[in-house]
């Protein structure tokens, strides 16, 4: 077992400035407050549609969850919400500006990150910070977090697992840090890492008789 | 004659089971890895799905948001009944899926790939799919789910003879890496590799070798189950771990499974069955035992014949 614990931090999901400027990479981070979920029909609605969005945002929350609950509506109109988990954020790059403009967002959680050119480009100018989910899929823990389902939007419209789903949450967690204030990626910092081993791995395999069009052979290289 | 209501409420059951309970050998798997892991970022990721497993137990939810694309593999021995045919049968299956989607609840992530049409259930065209198999003697019907994580950590290549292990290894060195970075393929995970048939069956005998053996379960051929643990050791020393940080722990078990392809090939499929490995079992008889379990048991000597007569064992010695 690895030792060292990392650093545990309770944020606000309409944090400060200040509280965002706090957090290093690999911090693990615990919510407090109202998120939404939003992805890419969310995006193409608010952003494509020009649909007024349903909530007051920023002031309501700065926290965009890229998720999909395992979630149902009850006859009564009430929610179940059992586990949730996040969606790979690196396809919903393209509406980010947008959005960062739209919803004054300064928190993003996702699974996987983005790459430090998005950070650099739409978070850092934004004061927005990226939060990994864990696992991934701590469905269960991040269910524990949730104090109550305030709303679900647009659910006629895009369905169950594209809705936007408003959610109060106590000690929602563990996120990790993914991105700072310098637009630093942890992921790609780990993958740096991990390449200097990669050529010793490859030691005694060989490269496909047939090719593929546009196949990299630089193993460091990513596929996002 | 087996009864169609049992077949239902048993797979209501499984349904719920699958999405809410780890199965025990990828949970003695994980358990290892998170003991031999040594990066801190890593080793507190598996600490977490560890805990996460635990929660998801006592309070009866689904362990991980992303429920999967529910599928169900049907086996039957050779004088299984069911009540009412083959189409009874499906429609039990297809009305368990519906229902378990908003009784459990499960995400419903099935939707019309062009319409994004979503019926919240996790039911519509090809949805869930049903894929059976059949064994020589008895009456049991064996009804098993798996509910596999979708969109990465897999892969389909035309690999030719001349590529041989070593180019087996550099596909699922790929795999695991293109994959692997930012955790994509959450793993650690089951790897399952298909080697041979044809381009269809290289995947699906990929895709089973994943999500129908459990961990543990060496291939009958020997020479295969020595590749199995070559790859298992190599997928492990990448140097990664859990969310694609620096660590050890890539790969739970690697299964392979082949089947004969064409004289010029040599396909091959890789698959990750992930942190959620999530599969349930039940096998109903006709009297109307139902008997819970998490082995698919699916690969057997049946499964795996490769002859143009099948006799049972025991013949085999009579003769």
């Amino acid at each position: 077992m690895g030792t060292a614990k990392p650093r545990e931090i309770r944020l606000s999901t309409t944090p400060t400035p200040e509280a965002l400027a706090e957090l290093k990479l690999g911090d693990v981070v615990y919510l407090d407050g109202l998120i939404y979920t939003a992805r890419e029909g969310v995006y193409m609605r608010a952003l494509e549609g020009n649909a007024n969005i349903p909530m007051e945002l920023p002031r309501d929350s700065a926290t965009n969850f890229h998720c999909s609950p395992a979630a149902r509506i009850n006859p009564d109109g009430s929610f179940e919400m059992g586990a949730v988990t996040a969606t790979a954020s690196f396809r919903f790059a393209k509406w980010l500006p947008d959005w960062f403009a739209k919803s004054g967002a300064k928190l993003i959680i996702g699974k996987g990150g983005m790459t430090s050119k998005d950070y650099k480009e739409y978070f850092v100018p934004n004061g927005a910070i990226y939060l990994s989910t864990v696992g991934y899929g701590t469905g269960a823990l991040l269910g524990r977090g949730i104090e109550k389902v305030e709303a679900v939007h647009w659910n006629e419209e895009l369905g169950l697992a594209q809705a936007m789903w408003v959610i109060k949450c106590n000690k929602m967690g563990p996120f990790i840090v993914a991105s700072d204030m310098n637009g630093d990626c942890l992921f790609e910092r780990e993958n740096a890492k991990i390449a200097k081993n990669l050529k010793r791995v490859y030691e005694g395999t060989r490269p496909a008789t047939l090719k593929r069009f546009g196949e990299t052979d630089d193993k460091s290289d990513e596929l996002i | 004659m087996i009864s169609i209501d049992l077949i239902q409420k048993t797979a209501e059951i499984l349904m719920d089971k699958a999405a809410i309970e780890i199965p025990d050998d990828y949970l003695s798997g994980l358990k290892e890895a998170a003991h031999v892991e040594d990066g801190d970022l890593s080793s507190f990721v598996l600490q977490a799905m560890l805990e996460n497993y635990e929660a998801a137990k006592e309070d009866r939810r689904a362990m991980c948001g992303d429920t999967g694309t529910p599928r169900w593999y049907v086996k039957m021995g050779n004088e299984t009944q069911v009540e009412g045919g083959p189409i009874a049968l499906e429609a039990a299956l297809r009305r368990a899926t519906a229902n378990a989607t908003n009784g459990v609840p499960l995400r419903p992530n099935r939707v019309h790939p062009l319409w994004r049409t979503d019926h919240n259930n996790n039911v519509g065209i090809g949805a869930p799919e049903i894929e059976y198999g059949y064994e020589p003697g008895g009456e049991w019907i064996d009804l098993i789910t798996v509910h596999k994580g979708g969109l990465f950590g897999t892969d389909y290549r035309m690999l030719f003879p001349s590529d041989g292990i070593q180019g087996i290894k550099r596909f699922y060195l790929d795999s695991l890496v293109a994959f692997g970075k930012r955790g994509l393929a959450c793993q650690p995970a089951i790897i399952g590799i298909g080697l041979g048939g044809c381009k269809d069956t290289c995947m699906v005998l990929g895709k089973r070798a994943a999500c129908l053996r459990t961990v543990g379960d060496r291939n009958s051929d020997p020479k295969i189950a020595e590749l199995e643990l070559e790859l298992k050791e190599l997928g492990n020393s990448i140097g990664m771990g859990a969310m694609g940080f620096v660590g050890k722990s890539m790969v739970i078990d690697t299964h392979i499974e082949v089947g004969y392809c064409h004289t010029g090939g040599m396909q091959m499929s890789v698959h990750a069955f992930c942190l959620s490995s999530r599969r349930a079992v039940a096998r109903v008889f006709a009297d109307g035992r139902v008997e819970y379990r998490t082995d698919p048991e699916w690969f057997t000597d049946y499964q795996r014949r490769e002859t143009v007569e099948w006799e049972l064992p025991n013949q085999e010695k009579s003769a």
